[in-house]
């Protein structure tokens, strides 16, 4: 089956006072119909930014995509006038957001803002029409009460219930590729897991590709098909979900996937950790990014960046000492 | 821990309501009952975890237990001293054995002091030590947390999330405390950083003796760090135990619940699976009669409506394990798996 939604190669670069960081540094990945894509680093790895690359949502003028293409069906949105990319936003492509509260906006009703996407991408529907569609579409995303809540404003729900306002107006329209940036990150564990719950039917029922970006490789192991894990503004290293966990190939995501205390780990004993901090982007170090970090750093790390290199049929690691991984 | 111990922290039915205010007058018009009722002690050296979604009074009864809220009702008692009725010079110098570590270090730091004066401010505080003496307390600080010395002429801006939260801790333990709360100190951190924080913790808590309250909504984190466990929801402690007790053997529906939530890095375990609670957390403004947990336990029965369970040793459980259930051990958690 060909890709829905393919990035190439994107690169994006932020103008700041102190010059341009280079925060995306060639990032390539593809996604199919149905599937989910999950996007996993800490802060400052570059998966926010890419997702908004994707959008064209980065923040104007200091974010700039340098190189690469984002390809819908063949289509590289990244070249489309801004024009043609609105009527892809929203009814092809969707996005939702960590925090429903600032996504959504204040001031106006539930309804009013479920009315503009269908307003925007189907504007020959009737006001009787997007009142039914937007009573269904609540009803959908599991809001009780969903004649009530139309009514409301988003400062009148709970965070759980401004989540699913929030997937309700990016599903509105059937997108095929929803993008999920942290959506249950700010939500209680217990809420988290209705709302993960309720992405996978709404996937499910309406065969959208979905990419979910988190810092959680728990919340990635419960969803999703594939993960690439993110470092530095680059993929470290790329494999099925279920191989991922069982025999990780880059000694970054070795490093997350013990740092993590477990339910059944044995309680007041030290974690292993990942020693130091992530490095500036302003000042990456010759050669691979994570070698101040990484227990596996040798001279052929600091001499040259490493490439992505395909370790098996779908897996991939930009470490050149993986093997030395037990 | 010997029965014949004394705690050094005992909390006792500790209730802090919050009126509201509204309308023309200004009046009393409800009550926020965000802490209702809350027991537990602490012993010299252990940790007890605070564990609950956001709303089941954890913070707040960390708060109420360092007096940075009066209580309503109930008491705290440290070392057998009851802080209520204690006032200026005398709550100051008790302050000394009490520390508290915040969830955001960067508001809760100065911004505008270097990092060398944060760390010297207990001391000046207290009237301890001379500038000299002082100035190399706050170095060695530094480097117990594992911080540069060239920390010391820095400001908070410089430093990332998890070096800050380094430098909270400090300035908790600079006075050497008996008891310090934590609330939250590693949820707004990466997780490579988390576990470096939590591996500091546990090293001073050895080195130093020191007690904790660690309040997280994080049940695995909480059971990493903790001797004993309570489980909180809507401003009542609906479970406690020992930590391998508790996960072995979860009584409550909701303690159950909350487990089966957590996300664990284990592919086996996909979401479409698992068992899901509904509902949200209903408002400490308005909470439910009878159990507070009955709007949204799978279990409920009428009498869970009408009658408030109390927390009683759990049925058939191990010592030191109670439950506030009416149906406790009768129960079958539903697995998902």
């Amino acid at each position: 089956m060909p890709p829905i939604l393919e990035v190439r190669g994107l690169k994006v670069r932020f103008d700041g006072e102190a010059g341009p960081v280079r925060v995306v540094r060639g990032v390539s990945f593809a996604l199919e119909r149905g599937r989910t894509l999950g996007i996993v680093g800490e802060s400052g790895s570059g998966k926010s930014v890419t997702s908004l690359a994707v959008m064209r949502l980065l923040p104007k003028p200091a974010g700039v995509v340098e190189n690469g293409e984002v390809l819908l069906e063949g289509r590289d949105l990244a070249k489309l006038p801004a024009r043609e990319m609105a009527k892809v936003r929203g009814r092809r492509v969707s996005m939702i957001f960590q925090e429903p509260m600032t996504a959504l906006n204040p001031v106006q009703t539930v309804r009013r803002q479920l009315a503009e996407s269908y307003e925007l991408h189907h504007p020959d529907m009737t006001t009787a029409q997007v009142a039914e569609a937007s009573l269904k579409m609540l009803q959908e995303v599991g809001i009780p009460d969903p004649g009530k809540r139309l009514d409301e404003y988003p400062h009148q729900l709970s965070g759980g219930m401004r989540q699913r306002v929030m997937i309700a107006i990016a599903l509105a329209c059937r997108p095929d590729v929803l993008i999920a940036d942290e959506p249950t990150t700010a939500l209680d564990v217990t809420i988290q897991a209705q709302i993960l719950k309720l992405i996978k039917r709404l996937q499910k029922e309406n065969g959208m590709a979905v990419v979910f970006i988190t810092h959680d490789l728990g919340v990635i192991a419960e969803l999703c098909d594939e993960v690439v894990v993110m470092y530095a503004g680059q993929i470290v290293e790329r494999a099925p979900a279920a191989e991922l966990y069982r025999a990780p190939k880059h000694p970054y995501t070795r490093g997350l996937l013990d740092s993590i205390p477990r339910l059944d780990s044995v309680r007041k004993t030290r974690l292993p950790t990942i020693e130091g901090m992530v490095p500036d982007f302003a000042d990456l170090p010759a050669g691979c990014a994570f070698q101040n970090r990484c227990p596996l750093a040798a001279d052929e790390c600091r001499a040259a960046p490493p490439e992505l290199q395909a370790v098996a049929a779908d897996r991939a690691t930009r470490c050149v000492r993986w093997k030395e991984l037990a | 821990m010997s029965a014949g111990a004394r705690p050094l922290l005992e909390v006792k039915d500790l209730k802090m309501h919050f009126p509201v205010h509204g309308g023309i007058l200004f009046r009393r018009v409800a009550t926020v009952f965000a802490v209702d009722g809350v027991s537990f002690d602490v012993m010299p050296g252990e940790t007890v975890g605070l564990v609950g979604e956001s709303g089941c009074g954890k913070s707040t009864l960390g708060k109420a237990i360092l007096r940075l809220y009066d209580p309503t009702a109930g008491q705290v008692l440290f070392e057998g001293r009851d802080l209520a009725g204690v006032r200026g010079k005398e709550l100051r110098s008790l302050r000394r054995d009490l520390g508290i570590i915040f969830q955001d270090p960067y508001e809760s730091l100065n911004q505008t002091h270097p990092i060398g004066f944060i760390l010297q401010e207990p001391f000046l505080i207290h009237g301890v030590g001379t500038p000299e003496s002082r100035r190399a307390w706050a170095r060695e600080l530094l480097a117990k947390v594992g911080l540069p010395p060239s920390a010391f002429d820095r400001y908070p801006h410089e430093f990332s999330g998890g070096q800050r939260q380094r430098i909270g801790i400090a300035r908790a333990i600079a006075l050497k405390p008996k008891l310090v709360i934590l609330d939250e100190p590693v949820s707004a951190l990466d997780v490579s950083i988390q576990s470096q924080i939590l591996n500091l913790l546990l090293d001073l808590q050895r080195e130093m003796g020191l007690a904790y309250v660690f309040i997280a909504h994080d049940l695995a984190v909480v059971k990493h760090v903790s001797d004993r466990i309570a489980v909180m929801y809507l401003g009542k402690v609906v479970e406690t135990a020992p930590a391998d007790e508790l996960h072995a053997r979860p009584l409550h529906p909701y303690t159950q619940a909350l487990m089966a939530s957590i996300p664990e890095p284990d592919p086996s375990r996909r979401i479409e699976d698992k068992p899901v609670l509904e509902g949200d957390v209903p408002s400490p403004r308005n909470p439910p009669p009878g159990c507070r947990f009955h709007t949204r336990c799978p279990f409920a029965q009428a009498r869970c409506r009408e009658e408030e369970p109390i927390l009683r040793p759990g049925p058939g459980a191990a010592a030191g394990h109670q439950v506030a259930c009416h149906y406790a051990g009768e129960l079958v958690p539903k697995e998902g798996r």
